[in-house]
């Protein structure tokens, strides 16, 4: 999938995340991570992320998030919503959201 | 009177050392005018008393922490002796909280260099574990500091004590004035140990002052100021009510717990720390308690408004208060007789000669984690950054026949449930059982009360199991990094080492 | 058999819900996709709510989603999410006509063979929400062999009905709680009463409870976790009714290690309906 616009999803209430994605406009895909249990789950929030960006098949995009402790399924679920809502599609091939 | 005198010398040599009366205030010339004699306390400013009061360069000050988050005497203080130019002060407060935080720059600039304290919170604790000051922060319990100040290794020079009122000899309440925050437990013990007591009252009230927390005998000097706490802020932080469904439920469960234990008996006696949960269980406690026919002998605290309701209901016979945390606990301190204020040494010390912690049947503590041992930390965070409180956690801890701690399972993403404590306050010797939302755990050297609460059908699991299901939710967290350096040490209320806390790694 | 005592509601776009929810122990959860969302959150929520349903910590609880009606843009988005996702059941507000039903139960079969889950397994529910769902309640509840319950909708209702709630029995709701719960008893399934909004006033609702209870409610919606125990020990049975059930169950025992036709206890005969009620209340017993 292809990220065209810019796109927020989440809300920065405990246990949930930010997270917003815009073209990078260099061809590169840059994970940009705050949490506030960077420490103790910084690496855990990171391999989500990029394995949901990954199964999306979204190799070219800025994705910034801003973590409040939110669960991997919460993670995931946001990622998903802003990277759809990025890339102005309706469509959903669920094959790829597991 | 000379010949008598040389006469007892030669009869015993040490009898010769008595003086020879010289008139009526030979020795307290202060006493001969009645000017000096009856106002001679009272100073125009801080800065007056601090200059009677003789503080030196590198001495210790002392200030209890009764006004909690409203508390404004350690700033004034503090900012009037930098303005004065001292150096190398010990700080030694009951406890400090987040309206403390402009300590920083007073240390920053050298005007404190040592800190001895129950507990920090915000920019101050983040700063120190960050690796603010050279010498690392003293962490003691409430009981443990009085040790600490009989063995002498705290030796308070000037206590500066906020009061609501005093008289202008020093009886003082912290009851009856515009800013109350009920009992003085913490401020009876300073006023006992320090060489100079400064009472900071906003109110000079007329002679004699009664009730006297603090008596007069105790007192050096009296300044009057604008504020000394805001009695609204003594409720926020730890202490609040709770309307949370999460904490609500945790808190029936430990109640559940409590009528199943065993120690749930006419004439039991239980105190509650200062987290939601632990307060919120009083509610819970009510209807069991009438419905059984129970009234407690007495609680003791860290007392809030759920106690002195049931106080009034008559299903609590006594309450034994060293902290008022809210208006409630501050009023029935004034008006029932059967409300009584104790000092900090008659309630935690271990080395007192009698501690009403030895008392109690029951105590709900709260935790920031707690490990398969069973070992608590109320200190540090997941984080490593230190932002809790000591308190009376391992003083009651140790003394109570059931020692409870009440905490969600997960708060967010972080786990409260974990291998090993990042910091160990408590020893899991004296935690007898965790109680959680996503079930309760009994400690393996109490197989009595785990029998009991399997057989009322309380959902009962390991610890590990425990552990298994935070995980499950949170995944595992990476251990956090430290540098070697030391920023705080843990004293245990005997005042040995149990742990110590390092700086943060960046 | 299922107890289905609380239902308790939690908005699909609200994260701190979603992860902790499951705490509360209730009889079923369900995930709203409809009211609780606001429009442009209804993609978000959606994706929350699959992967929620998807999380090792829901797998012991029955799980609802309540999709947006058909009359919406979004009903046919939302079964993807939530039959993917694993939903034990699907409800389906403002239902009006068996219809309705039917044409839900096309698009979830659609959506089974589509995924591979077994065709029949996702349950259906019908929220009734205005007068003409009540009055189609009994086409509505024997629609499809995948309906298990029937839920009374008060706030609209009482819109479309003109008037308001009141306290006391209620005789406002009267009919519309009699007919959704006939409905339900004669196509066997189960009913449950309407959400009460006030969650700081416990006596009133468990006045609301007492009157569900006694004109035979299995249980209620409910949007406040602190519900779910004072309803379940409401619905429990009390000590006497305890130990009368437990006597009928051991007559019965008894009657059949005798070999005989009939039961009795203290003279009396005791039919199927009785011995089925003593179990009834022996399994509310337990899990109050």
């Amino acid at each position: 999938m292809k990220v065209v616009k810019e796109a927020i999803s989440g809300t920065l209430e405990s246990s949930d995340l930010l997270v917003k994605v815009e073209p990078s406009g260099k061809g590169t895909r840059d994970i940009v991570i705050r949490s506030e249990v960077m420490k103790q789950f910084g690496k855990q929030i990171r391999r989500v992320v990029i394995d949901t960006l990954d199964k999306l098949s979204v190799s070219d995009g800025l994705i910034v998030i801003e973590d409040k402790g939110a669960l991997d399924c919460v993670i995931r679920a946001r990622v998903q919503a802003a990277v759809l809502r990025g890339c102005g599609s309706q469509e959903l091939d669920w094959g790829r959201l597991s | 009177m000379t010949n008598s005198l040389e006469q007892l010398s030669k009869q015993d040599p040490k009898l010769g050392q008595f003086e020879p009366f010289a008139g009526q205030n030979a020795h307290t010339p202060y006493l001969a005018a009645p000017d000096s004699r009856l106002h001679r306390k009272v100073c125009e400013s801080l800065e007056e008393a601090i200059k009677r009061s003789g503080l030196k360069d590198g001495m210790t000050i002392s200030f209890h922490h009764g006004y909690r988050e409203g508390d404004k005497v350690v700033m004034k203080v503090v900012d009037a002796l930098a303005k004065l130019g001292f150096k190398n002060l010990t700080l030694a407060s009951s406890s400090l909280a987040s309206c403390h935080d402009p300590l920083v720059e007073h240390i920053k600039s050298g005007v404190i260099t040592q800190i001895y304290t129950s507990g920090l919170r915000g920019k101050l604790a983040e700063a120190i574990s960050n690796g603010l000051m050279q010498k690392p922060v003293q962490i003691h319990s409430h009981g443990g500091r009085v040790h600490l100040l009989q063995t002498g290794e705290l030796k308070i020079d000037v206590a500066f004590l906020g009061v609501a009122c005093c008289d202008e000899f020093g009886n003082a309440n912290a009851s009856n004035g515009k800013s109350n925050c009920g009992s003085l437990g913490y401020a009876k013990v300073d006023a006992d140990f320090a060489r100079q007591v400064v009472l900071m009252t906003e109110d000079i009230v007329a002679f004699p002052n009664h009730p006297a927390s603090i008596s007069q005998d105790r007192v050096d000097w009296i300044v009057k100021v604008d504020e000394v706490g805001d009695s609204k802020k003594i409720s926020v932080g730890a202490a609040r009510v709770t309307n949370n469904p999460r904490e609500l439920m945790i808190a029936r469960r430990a109640a559940d717990v409590i009528e199943f234990s065993g120690y749930f008996v006419d004439g039991f006696s239980i105190q509650t720390g200062s987290g939601a949960s632990s307060t919120a269980a009083t509610r819970f406690l009510e209807d069991r308690m009438k419905r059984k026919g129970i009234t407690a002998s007495f609680a003791l605290g860290g007392i809030t408004g759920g106690i002195t309701d049931l106080h009034k209901k008559g299903l609590i016979k006594a309450i034994v208060d060293v902290q008022s945390f809210d208006h409630d606990a501050a009023e029935s301190l004034r008006t029932s007789p059967a409300h009584i204020e104790i000092s900090a040494n008659e309630y935690a010390n271990p080395t007192s000669k009698a501690a009403y912690v030895d008392r109690v049947d029951v105590v709900i503590l709260s935790a920031l984690e707690i490990d398969l041992d069973f070992n608590v930390n109320v200190i540090t965070g997941s984080d490593g950054v230190m932002r809790g409180a000591s308190g009376g956690h391992c003083d009651v801890a140790a003394a109570a026949n059931l020692t409870m701690v009440v905490a969600p399972l997960c708060r967010s993403r972080i786990p409260t449930v974990v291998r090993r404590v990042t910091t160990l306050l408590t020893p899991g010797e004296s935690v007898d059982v965790l109680v959680t939302d996503q079930g309760i755990a009994v400690n393996p050297k109490r197989p009595e009360i785990e029998k009991r609460l399997r057989e009322a059908r309380l959902p009962v699991i390991t610890i590990e199991e425990l552990y298994d299901k935070a995980v499950a939710l949170t995944g595992e967290p990476d251990p956090i990094k430290f540098a070697e350096r030391i920023v705080g040490v843990v004293r245990y209320r005997d005042g040995s080492v149990i742990d110590v806390v390092r700086q943060v790694a960046d | 058999m299922k107890l289905r005592r609380s239902m308790l509601f939690v908005p699909g776009d609200n994260a701190a819900m979603l992860s902790t929810s499951f705490v509360y122990k209730p009889d079923s959860i369900m995930f709203d996709l409809e009211d609780a969302v606001a429009a442009r959150e209804k993609d978000s929520a959606r994706l929350m709510v699959y992967q929620a349903l998807q999380h090792p910590a829901y797998r012991d609880i029955e799980t609802v989603v309540r999709i947006n009606g058909v009359d919406s843009e979004f009903w046919q988005k939302d079964l993807e999410a939530a039959i993917r996702g694993g939903v034990d059941i699907v409800r389906l507000p403002k239902t009006e006509t068996a219809h309705d039903i039917q044409e839900l139960e096309t698009h979830v079969e659609r959506i089974e063979k589509a995924c591979g889950r077994p065709i029949g397994e996702t349950k259906l529910m019908a929220a009734i929400e205005s007068a003409s769902g009540v009055v189609n309640a009994v086409s509505i509840a024997t629609a499809s062999p995948r309906m298990v319950a029937i839920a009374m909708a008060g706030f609209d209702y009482l819109v479309d009905m003109h008037t308001r709630r009141s306290t006391g029995w209620e005789p406002e709701l009267f009919y519309a709680r009699a007919a959704v719960l006939h409905a339900a008893r004669a196509a066997k399934i189960d009913a449950f009463d309407v959400v009460y909004g006030n969650v700081n006033d416990d006596e009133g609702f468990l006045r609301e409870v007492n009157i569900a209870k006694q004109l035979g409610f299995n249980g209620k919606s409910l949007i406040h976790p602190k519900q779910i125990d004072l309803l379940h020990k409401a619905y429990a049975p009390t000590e006497e009714e305890v130990s009368h059930a437990k006597r009928v169950l051991e007559a019965a025992e008894e009657a059949h290690r005798k070999g005989l036709g009939v039961v009795s206890l203290d003279g009396k005969m005791v039919d199927p309906p009785v011995i089925h009620e003593a179990e009834m209340a022996l399994q509310l017993a337990e899990a109050a």
